[in-house]
C-alpha cells in the first residue's frame, strides 16, 4: 500500500467525520424541530439557526463521495451499486429534508409550513438512520464475487448490528443537534435543549453495550484489531459520558465537543477495523483492499495537489461564514421577521 | 429474483435519462438566474435606487427555489455512477472521479456557502459587500458547470489517458489535456450561454405574464427589459457558439453530425437543408422533405459550394476503425429522428426566443411603452417561460443520444457500463419512485413560484409601487 492510497483512505474518513459532525447537527436540530419545541415559532426559531449552513455542510457528503470515487473507485462502485436500495432510501431522505427548508419558508398557509417542518423533521431522522446503518453493514463480511461486485440479501441489509448502528448514529446526530441549538439560541428553548439531551443521554448506554456485542459476533473487529477496536469503543462510551455530564454541568461549548468526539470515534472505529480492507468479503479471496481499489499513483497525486491547495481555502471561507452569521437567536428575532428571509 | 423478464440495461438508461434532465431544468435556471439577479443587485450598487434592490430580493426568491431542487436533484447524480453504472465507474474512476471531486471542492462549497450568506444578510452588509456574496454564487456555479463538462467532454472525446495493460481500465496521464480538450472548449460556452438564456428569459416570460395580468407593470415591464437584454445576448452567444460546435461535430463525429442532418449518404455540391423530412432508419430513406437550397453548405462551411458526408460514410468507417476491437456486430447508426427534430428544435427555439426578445424590447421601450397594449405579445413571452428548458434538453438530447453506442466515446460501449449486481426490479421500482417524486418536486416548485410571482414586489418591499399604470396610456386617460 502507498502512502497515497493510505493518506485518500483517511482523507475519505474525514470528510465523513466532517460530514456527520456539522450536517449531523443540521439532522439532530431537524429532528429537534418537532421533538422538542411544540409552538410553530420555536421550530422556526430552530431551522432558522441551521438554514444558512445546512448545504455547505451536505457539501462535505458529496466531497466524500466524489473523493471516493476519484481516489478509490472500485470501492465507490462495489459500496454504491451494493446497497443499491439501501443508498437510494438515504438519498429520498436527503431530497425531501434539501427541499423542506426552501419550501417551509415559501409556503404560505399554517398547515404548509408545518408540513414542510414535519418533513423536514421526518426526513432527518430517517437519513442519520439509513447512514447508520449503511456504515455498520458495510464493516460485515458481504457475499462479493471475484469482480468485486456485491450481492446484498435482505440479512445483509437488515440485521441486529446494522439496526443498533442505524439508532446509534441517529442518537448522536441528535445529541448533537441539541447541544447546536443550546448554543446558538437563547431563552426557554436553550434550556429546554439541554434537558432533553440530559435526559436522552440514557439511552446510549444500552445502546452501546448491544453495539458492542452485535459487533463481536457480526465482524472481524476483534480479531483483526481487537486494540484499536477497543480503545474506539471506550473512547465512544467516555465521550459520551462526558457529553451527558458537560450538559449536566451547563457546560455547552464542551457537551458539544464531546458529542463532536463521539461521532468522529464511531467513524474511526469503523474506518480502523476495515483496515486494510474496504469491503469484506464472506470468501477471504474477494476481499477489496485499499491497495487495489485505488487510482493510478498520477491521478492520486494530482488529487492531492489539489486538495492541499483547495482544502485550506475553503476551511477559512467556510469559518468565515458561520463566524460572521453567528448570533444567539431568540422568540424575538423570529417574532419579527418569521424564518423569513 | 423477480425480473418481470426486462434487463437492467434499458431501465437504467431511463432512469439515467430522467434524473439528468431533470438536474437540468434547475441547472441552468439557477446559473442563469444568479447572474440576472446579480446584474440587478449590481445596478442597485452603482444607481442606488430602491427598485433594483426589490428586484433583486424578488427574483432572488425564484432563484433560491430553483437552486433548493437543483441541489437535491445533483445528489441524485453524484451517487447514480456508482449505484446504476458500476462496471462505468470501475473503468473510468481514474479519470472521471477527479473533476467529480474537484467540482465539490472547488465550487459547491462556494456556491453553499455564499448563499447561505447572502439569503441572509441583506441589512448586515453594506449593499456593494452584500452584492458581491451574490456574484460569488454565481462564479460557483459556473465553476461547477466547467468542472463536470470537463467530465462530460472526456466522453465524448477522451484525450490524455491510456488503457492499462495491467487493468484493462483507463488511467489518466496527462491531468491537462483534460482541461485543455477542445470538446471542453466548444461544449462549455454553449451551454453556460444556454444558461444564460434560460434564467433571462424565465425572468422575461413571468414578467410579460403579470403585465398581461396588468399587475405592478412598472416594476415587471424594467425586469422584463433587463431579462429581454441579456437574453438576446445570451442568443447570439448561443447560436455563435453552437455554430462552431457544429462544425466541429461534424469533424470529430460525423455520426452525429449526419443523423442531426438526417442524411445518409455524401451529399451533392452545394448541399440543401432540411427544414422538415421523415426518416426511415430500417430503409435509410428520407421522406416528406422541406429543402432550402445551398443551405447546408452555408451553415456546415461558410460557403455556397460544398458537399457533407453522411451517415452512411461514417458507419464505414467507425466499422474499419473498430471493428478489431469490438467486433463487426456493433451498430453505430444512431436515432436519427430524434437528433434531427432535436437539432430543429433547438434552432427554432434560438429564432423564437431572439425575436421575441427584439419584439418585446421595442414595444415596451421608454419613449414609446406600449407593452400592456401588445397582449398578444405578452402571451407569447410568457409561453417562452417555458421555452430554454425545451431548448436545452433537445440540446442534451443531441449530445447523449448521438453517442451511441458508446458512453465513452470509441472506449466503452453503454452495454459493458452498467451494474451487474443490481437487478431490474430493484432499478424499475426507483425509477417509479424517482418519477413520483420528479412530479411533486416539480408541482411544488411551479406551485410556489406562481404564489411568489402574484405576491408582487410589495412581498419584499414597503413602499409601494407608485407607477403601477402607464399615466399616458389610454386607459388612463378614459378613467
Ligand atoms: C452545466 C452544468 C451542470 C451539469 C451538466 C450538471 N450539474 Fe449538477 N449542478 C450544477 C451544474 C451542473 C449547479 C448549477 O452547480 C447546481 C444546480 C443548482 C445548484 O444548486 O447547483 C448543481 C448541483 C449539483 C449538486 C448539489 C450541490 C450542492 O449540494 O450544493 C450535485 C451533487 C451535482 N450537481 C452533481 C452533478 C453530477 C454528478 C452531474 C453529472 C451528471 C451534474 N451535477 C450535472
Ligand atoms: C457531465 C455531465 C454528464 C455525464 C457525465 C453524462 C453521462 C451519461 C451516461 C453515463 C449516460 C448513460 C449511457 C446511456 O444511456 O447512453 C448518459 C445518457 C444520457 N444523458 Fe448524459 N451525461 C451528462 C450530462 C447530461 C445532461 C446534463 C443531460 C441533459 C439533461 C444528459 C442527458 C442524457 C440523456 C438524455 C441520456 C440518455 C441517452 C440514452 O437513453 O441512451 N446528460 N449520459
Ligand atoms: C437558445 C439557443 C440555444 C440553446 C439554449 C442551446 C442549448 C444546447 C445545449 C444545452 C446543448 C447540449 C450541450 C452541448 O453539447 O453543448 C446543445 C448542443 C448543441 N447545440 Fe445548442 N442551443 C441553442 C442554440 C443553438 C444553435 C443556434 C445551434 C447551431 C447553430 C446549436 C448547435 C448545437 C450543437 C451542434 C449541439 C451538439 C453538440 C455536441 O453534440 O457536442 N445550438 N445546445
Amino acid at each position: 500500500m502507498s502512502f497515497l492510497q493510505l493518506l485518500w483512505y483517511a482523507v475519505i474518513g474525514l470528510l465523513f467525520i466532517i460530514f456527520l459532525v456539522l450536517d449531523g447537527a443540521d439532522f439532530g436540530a431537524g429532528m429537534a424541530t418537532k421533538l422538542l419545541a411544540f409552538r410553530p415559532n420555536e421550530s422556526n426559531l430552530i431551522l432558522r439557526t441551521i438554514s444558512p449552513h445546512w448545504d455547505g455542510n451536505e457539501v462535505f457528503l458529496v466531497t466524500a463521495a466524489g473523493g471516493m470515487f476519484a481516489s478509490l473507485p472500485l470501492w465507490y462502485a462495489s459500496l454504491f451499486s451494493g446497497f443499491y436500495l439501501l443508498l437510494f432510501l438515504a438519498l429520498v431522505s436527503l431530497i425531501f429534508r434539501g427541499v423542506s427548508f426552501e419550501f417551509n419558508n415559501v409556503a404560505e398557509t399554517p398547515f404548509g409550513k408545518n408540513a414542510w417542518m414535519w418533513i423536514n423533521c421526518i426526513s432527518s431522522a430517517t437519513t442519520t438512520f439509513f447512514f447508520g446503518m449503511l456504515f455498520t453493514d458495510m464493516i460485515q463480511p458481504l457475499p462479493i464475487d471475484k469482480n468485486g461486485n456485491v450481492f446484498v440479501s435482505l440479512s445483509n441489509v437488515i440485521n441486529p448490528l446494522s439496526i443498533l448502528g442505524g439508532i446509534a448514529l441517529t442518537a448522536f446526530c441528535l445529541y448533537q443537534g441539541l447541544h447546536y441549538i443550546s448554543l446558538h439560541t437563547d431563552g426557554m428553548i436553550r434550556y429546554k435543549a439541554a434537558r432533553l439531551n440530559i435526559n436522552l443521554y440514557w439511552l446510549a448506554y444500552p445502546v452501546e453495550f448491544l453495539f458492542v456485542i452485535a459487533l463481536f459476533f457480526q465482524t472481524n473487529f476483534f480479531v483483526n484489531h481487537l486494540v484499536a477496536t477497543i480503545v474506539f469503543l471506550v473512547l465512544i462510551v467516555a465521550s459520551t459520558i462526558s457529553g451527558q455530564f458537560m450538559t449536566f454541568s451547563d457546560k455547552e461549548i464542551k457537551a458539544y465537543l464531546s458529542s463532536t468526539l463521539s461521532i468522529a470515534f464511531l467513524v474511526m472505529l469503523i474506518f480502523t477495523g476495515l483496515f486494510p480492507n474496504v469491503l469484506i468479503a464472506k470468501n477471504p479471496a474477494n476481499s477489496l483492499l485499499i491497495k487495489n481499489v485505488s487510482s493510478s499513483p498520477y491521478t492520486l497525486k494530482v488529487m492531492t495537489i489539489v486538495l492541499c491547495i483547495l482544502l485550506p481555502i475553503l476551511l477559512i471561507y467556510f469559518a468565515w461564514s458561520y463566524s460572521v452569521q453567528w448570533k444567539r437567536f431568540t422568540l424575538k428575532d423570529i417574532a419579527k421577521n418569521g424564518s423569513q428571509y | 429474483m423477480l425480473d418481470f423478464g426486462m434487463s437492467v440495461l434499458p431501465l437504467a438508461r431511463f432512469q439515467f435519462a430522467m434524473t439528468t434532465i431533470f438536474h437540468f431544468f434547475f441547472v441552468p435556471m439557477s446559473i442563469g438566474l444568479s447572474l440576472v439577479v446579480a446584474v440587478m443587485e449590481t445596478m442597485y450598487v452603482i444607481k442606488k435606487q430602491k427598485i433594483y434592490q426589490n428586484m433583486a430580493k424578488f427574483w432572488g426568491k425564484i432563484f433560491l427555489l430553483s437552486f433548493a431542487v437543483g441541489v437535491v436533484t445533483g445528489l441524485i447524480q453524484e451517487f447514480q455512477f456508482g449505484m446504476n453504472w458500476s462496471e462505468y465507474s470501475r473503468f473510468m474512476g481514474d479519470i472521471f472521479g477527479a473533476p467529480l471531486a474537484i467540482e465539490a471542492l472547488l465550487a459547491f462549497f462556494l456556491e453553499s456557502t455564499f448563499i447561505g450568506v447572502w439569503m441572509f444578510t441583506w441589512d448586515r452588509f453594506k449593499p456593494f459587500w452584500h452584492a458581491v456574496m451574490i456574484w460569488m454564487v454565481f462564479l460557483g456555479s459556473s465553476i461547477s458547470a466547467l468542472w463536470i463538462l470537463t467530465a462530460n467532454s472526456f466522453m465524448q472525446h477522451p484525450v490524455g489517458f491510456k488503457i492499462s495493460s495491467a487493468t484493462g481500465r483507463a488511467q489518466m496521464t496527462s491531468f491537462k489535456a483534460l482541461l485543455t480538450n477542445p470538446q471542453l472548449w466548444y461544449e462549455f460556452p454553449h451551454v453556460v450561454f444556454g444558461a444564460f438564456v434560460t434564467g433571462a428569459f424565465i425572468m422575461a416570460g413571468m414578467s410579460a405574464w403579470m403585465i398581461f395580468r396588468k399587475q405592478s407593470t412598472e416594476f415587471f415591464r424594467k425586469s422584463m427589459r433587463i431579462g429581454l437584454v441579456i437574453g438576446f445576448i445570451a442568443c447570439l452567444g448561443s447560436a455563435a457558439s453552437g455554430d462552431l460546435q457544429t462544425r466541429y461535430v461534424m469533424n470529430e463525429q460525423p455520426m452525429k453530425f449526419g443523423a442531426t442532418e438526417g442524411i445518409y449518404n455524401k451529399t451533392a455540391d452545394p448541399a440543401p437543408w432540411a427544414i422538415f423530412q421523415l426518416t426511415n432508419p430500417t430503409k435509410k430513406t428520407a421522406n416528406a422533405k422541406i429543402e432550402v437550397p445551398d443551405m447546408l453548405s452555408i451553415l456546415a462551411y461558410h460557403r455556397l459550394n460544398a458537399s457533407v458526408k453522411g451517415m452512411n460514410e461514417a458507419n464505414t468507417s467507425l466499422h474499419q476503425k473498430y471493428d478489431h476491437q469490438f467486433g463487426k456486430k456493433m451498430n453505430y447508426y444512431v436515432p436519427v429522428n430524434t437528433l434531427f427534430f432535436a437539432f430543429r428544435t433547438m434552432a427554432a427555439g434560438f429564432g423564437a426566443l431572439a425575436g421575441l426578445a427584439v419584439l418585446g424590447l421595442w414595444f415596451s421601450r421608454k419613449r414609446k411603452n406600449t407593452i400592456g397594449k401588445q397582449r398578444w405579445l405578452t402571451i407569447l413571452l410568457s409561453i417562452a417561460t417555458f421555452g430554454p428548458f425545451i431548448v436545452n434538453t433537445s440540446g442534451w438530447l443531441i449530445t447523449e443520444l448521438g453517442r451511441d453506442p458508446w458512453v465513452v466515446y470509441g472506449l466503452l460501449p453503454i452495454s459493458a457500463a452498467v451494474s451487474p449486481s443490481t437487478s431490474a426490479a430493484a432499478v424499475l421500482f426507483t425509477n417509479i419512485v424517482y418519477f413520483l417524486l420528479f412530479l411533486a418536486l416539480a408541482s411544488f416548485m411551479f406551485f410556489y413560484a406562481k404564489k411568489a410571482l402574484y405576491k408582487g414586489p410589495e412581498s419584499v418591499d414597503d413602499t409601494p409601487d407608485q407607477k403601477t399604470e402607464d399615466p399616458f396610456s389610454k386607459e388612463a386617460f378614459s378613467k
